[in-house]
């Protein structure tokens, strides 16, 4: 019976050789990829296990850790004024991840980063717990709270760059959530998630809808359209000579469907000036089939749209697609296919206000190591130069006449140049949905623009007449810019 | 020269006569190696101690209050093995017995540290674990001393081969009256006492069963064949016992949706089939058998279906988004990498329940003592599977090479069974890893299962009989160079 005991001997070594080699496979080839799948609570239990770096807003944290007797997580996320700050800092919670500025410095805020190897390697020698590094927006606390609170109990969104670098100085998103409610592991977390959920809260309060959703930008992209028709100079090229589009319009390659403007009398071979101060759908639609889908594409993109920006949380791609010749003139008023994000309305604005210049948005200066050295510093660049500095003071002196004598009165700012525009977007099937108010507009003292901002206030009223961006979204974006003004001061 | 015999070198002795070949009975005694099992005792004792303050030191930073109880506690369950072995059985194997100990110690060191887990120390996980194992386990060493005081030569069993053939029936079978726990019908509730694995416990009377019946049927099993397709085929008659063992085992599978213990029946039989007639032809057909069966099964049963579908996509999320205990024991292994967080210091309790101190207790190894500490768990297994083997081949009566063979068998499928599902090599079955998982009748029944293959070395090592004239074969030595 010897020898099949041998061969049973070896069966049994063989069998203990596959383990082996299996566990050499799990714990050695596989092991970093376990030890880094997100669905391993360990990555989390690693994330919480020191207080977590912060957010800094004008030498200001907005955010902070707090100790917890939780097994799990040593500390827990904290947020002052979280609501508020909630489309800058996103949420880093133990039960439910992380996202925005949280999610995109994760690893500077947890100290994990390559670039924090010195500091980290110094805290292990001198025993000191690990700490994270800080994360240095570009926000202006002002300008934040003053949209915060002029946007009141509406459903919108506000955007506010620097037109001279590209710094982001406001992003607002009503209505909006605190991230420190579902900060933690425990039931009320949960509960606290599972309230703010779309299917939840049919008002998307965890949307952030300055930079993740997009609107169609209405009458705030006829700026657009006028730079594009200036720039091109074969209809136009002055923002006073007179255009020759009948009052109302019939759109091209239609069975005669006409275009009609809201205000009345004013729009009839109007020049782009009159155009822009009362919003003048026949003359913009008619620019924009006389400049053909190509072009105006081509004018959109320099000012940012069909592109994903990363500044550097990811922003939705503003969109003007490729359409036939009616769906272009339509696109040439805001209307149709095309949709913008507040972030690229308010870019619109900044690359008139300045000179032409489109500036990179961006809204964090700078990453500090924990010993405050520092590991990134953001430099301005140049997005692209959207128009001819002389296109771009045309457009001004014509947004300034907006503001001063057209449909953005609201906005008027004594002592200091406003240009704007307003916007009443129509949405929904056949335009069945209440319009969206826009206004775009800048601020320029002394030659330079500090501020420019773009505001979209989604349910502004119940009743159609009473919507308007002049009447809604103006009054808006003028506290936005009077807080940059101020402050620059 | 035979002044060195009687002083305790008898290697010198065997040497001298090796010509002979080394099965010829010597007269003198083969090394009682007692002392080499001491030796190694002290450090199976001793590892365990040092890991259990290692893990008391991590949790609460000072040495656990126990820590002396345990220690002197687990000495004397040693010692006191160790002196029964040296006076009933002194030429049985010398690591069979420090291997056990130092398992068994490692384990209650595991479970106790995952005791300071209050998520898997509820009460409706039954709070700490460790001190009743401790208390199962001294049970089980009780029934180790029994087996090696009362069982004098392992020879007597053989007059028990159709008792134990229904007593190992009965076991199988009382589970079914019992309701089902995790998806398995593998537990007996006696009331007061509380439950009973008796897998645990017909695993050994089986091997007795089939060892008793091989060495008397494997003549006819092993002559009596048709040659086909250049195999021996057994004759149909008696294929009737292998085919009823088979029905048994699917049965098992089926009733009690116990995959490990239906494998483990039916690889230990083939495997004593094998070894008891010498052809090969037992292996193949015994193995079509059980393909054919399980995947039959695997088909028809929704549990075992769902073990296999883990076992193909550990980390896939649950229905309800949530992370499988597949997936978290991967993710222990994973973390765990090439030298562990350390005792006490790993998430291996994210596992959650009662099965991250049984089943799955080599996560816990995996994560806190890294990949070397699980090669070297392996390892301890291997040895003692090792130890199991050479007893086997060394045992001079058929009945106890197949009894050896069948326990050892038996514990390597099972070490197999458990560490190959647990780190996602096989499907996972359900069945706890010898001595270190957490559970009353598997530590008990392991320590008879050691008993009883150390009282088949002991009767394989001792010295015969002398022979009528001893002083002439020492005068023939004499004159060796």
């Amino acid at each position: 019976m010897n020898k099949p005991m041998r061969r049973v001997a070896v069966f049994c070594g063989l069998l203990i050789l596959a383990l082996l080699l299996r566990v050499n496979w799990v714990q050695f080839v596989q092991a970093e990829e376990l030890q880094t799948d997100p669905n391993n609570k360990r990555v989390d239990i690693a994330r919480y296990a020191n207080p977590r770096g912060d957010i800094i807003v004008e030498d200001e944290p907005i955010t902070g850790s707090e100790e917890t007797d939780g097994a799990l997580f040593k500390y827990r996320r904290t947020y002052t004024d979280g609501p508020m700050w909630a489309p800058v800092t996103g949420f880093a919670s133990q039960a439910f991840g992380t996202s925005l500025l949280e999610g995109v410095y994760d690893s500077i805020l947890t100290g994990d980063d390559d670039r924090l190897f010195f500091s980290r390697t110094i805290d292990m020698l001198t025993g000191k717990d690990r700490t994270g590094g800080s994360v240095v927006t570009t926000l202006n606390a002002d300008a934040q709270r003053a949209a915060w609170e002029a946007m009141g109990d509406k459903t919108g969104a506000v955007a506010a760059i620097d037109p001279r670098t590209g710094a982001i100085l406001a992003l607002v998103s009503k209505p909006s959530y605190d991230p420190s409610s579902f900060a933690g592991l425990s039931n009320e977390d949960g509960e606290a998630w599972n309230a703010l959920q779309k299917e939840n809260d049919p008002d998307e309060p965890m949307l952030n809808r300055a930079l993740r959703e997009t609107y169609p930008p209405g009458s705030t992209f006829k700026v657009v359209t006028a730079a594009a028709a200036l720039e091109d100079g074969s209809i136009v090229d002055d923002v006073d000579e007179e255009t020759d589009y009948p009052e109302p319009y019939l759109l091209p390659q239609t069975d005669g469907q006409e275009l009609d403007n809201q205000i009345k009398g004013k729009c009839e071979e109007a020049s782009i000036r009159e155009a822009l101060m009362w919003s003048c759908n026949t003359v913009f639609a008619g620019l924009s089939d006389d400049l053909r889908n190509e072009k105006m594409i081509e004018a959109a993109e320099k000012f940012g749209f069909n592109e994903e920006l990363f500044v550097p949380v990811r922003a939705l791609a503003s969109a003007y697609p490729e359409a036939d010749r009616p769906q272009n003139a339509m696109a040439g008023i805001g209307q149709a296919s095309v949709q913008a994000t507040p972030l690229q309305m308010a870019m619109v604005a900044a690359a008139v206000a300045n000179n032409g210049t489109l500036m990179e948005p961006y809204m964090v200066d700078q990453l500090v190591a924990p010993n405050l050295n520092v590991v990134e510093q953001h430099k301005e660049s140049e997005f692209s130069q959207a128009m001819s500095p002389e296109t771009a003071q045309a457009l001004q002196s014509a947004m300034e006449s907006v503001v001063e004598d057209g449909t953005g009165g609201n906005a008027r700012i004594d002592g200091v140049r406003v240009g704007g525009k307003t916007g009443t977007a129509q949405h929904g099937e056949d335009n069945s949905g209440l319009p969206y108010a826009w206004f775009i507009s800048y601020a320029i003292t002394d030659d330079e623009s500090p501020v420019a901002v773009a505001v979209v206030v989604e349910d502004g009223s119940n009743e159609r007449d009473q919507i308007s961006g002049g009447g809604l979204a103006a009054p808006i974006a003028k506290a936005v810019m009077e807080a940059v003004l101020q402050s620059e001061n | 020269m035979s002044g060195a015999v009687r002083d305790g070198r008898p290697e010198a002795a065997m040497s001298g006569i090796s010509t002979t070949g080394n099965t010829t009975v010597g007269t003198f005694a083969p090394p009682s190696r007692r002392n080499t099992e001491l030796a190694m005792l002290v450090f199976a004792v001793l590892v365990p101690v040092l890991a259990y303050a290692n893990a008391g030191l991590a949790k609460h930073d000072e040495l656990p209050a126990g820590m002396a109880g345990y220690g002197l506690g687990l000495a004397a369950i040693a010692g006191v093995a160790h002196l029964v072995v040296r006076r009933w059985a002194p030429y049985a194997d010398p690591l069979m017995l420090p291997l056990a100990t130092l398992l068994n110690g490692l384990g209650l060191v595991l479970i106790w540290r995952l005791d300071q887990e209050p998520s898997v120390t509820t009460d409706s996980l039954g709070g700490a674990l460790a001190p009743g194992q401790l208390m199962w386990s001294g049970l089980g060493v009780v029934l180790f001393l029994g087996v090696l005081i009362f069982l004098k030569d392992h020879r007597i069993l053989q007059r028990y081969t159709y008792i134990s053939m229904l007593v190992a029936m009965v076991l199988l079978v009382s589970p079914l009256f019992f309701g089902e726990v995790n998806g398995a019908r593998i537990w007996v509730r006696i009331p007061g006492v509380g439950t009973l694995q008796p897998g645990e416990f017909a695993k050994i009377v089986i091997a007795v069963f089939f060892a008793g019946y091989l060495m008397v049927k494997r003549d006819a099993l092993a002559l009596a064949s048709r040659r086909f397709l250049g195999l021996h085929w057994p004759r149909g008659r008696d294929l009737g016992p292998i085919l009823m063992v088979w029905a048994v085992s699917l049965m098992i599978l089926v009733f009690e949706t116990d995959l490990g213990m239906s494998l483990l029946f039916f690889g230990v039989f083939v495997v004593m089939l094998y070894v008891a007639t010498e052809r090969t032809s037992w292996i193949v057909f015994g193995l079509l058998l059980s393909a054919t069966g399980a995947i039959a099964v695997a088909g028809i049963n929704a549990h075992v279906g769902e073990r296999v579908d883990n076992w193909l996509d550990p980390l896939a999320l649950a229905p309800n988004g949530g992370v499988k205990e597949s997936a978290q024991v991967m993710y222990s292994f994973g973390s765990g990498g090439m030298l562990g967080t350390g005792l006490g210091q790993g998430y291996s309790w994210l596992i959650g329940g009662i099965a991250t101190k049984s089943d799955y207790i080599l996560a816990t190894v995996g994560e806190e003592l890294g990949l070397v500490g699980m090669m070297a768990v392996l390892m301890l297994y291997g040895l003692l599977i090792e130890r199991g083997l050479r007893t086997a081949l060394a045992a001079r009566d058929p009945f106890g090479k197949l009894l050896a063979i069948g326990l050892t068998g038996t514990f390597a499928l099972q070490v197999f069974v458990v560490a190959g599902g647990v780190t996602g090599l096989i499907p996972l079955t359900g069945m706890t890893m010898p001595f270190l998982a957490q559970g009353g009748s598997s530590v008990i029944a392991n320590w008879a299962l050691i008993a009883l293959l150390l009282r088949i070395s002991d009767t394989a090592r001792r010295p015969a009989p002398s022979p009528s004239n001893p002083t002439d074969a020492e005068q023939t030595q004499v004159v060796r160079p």
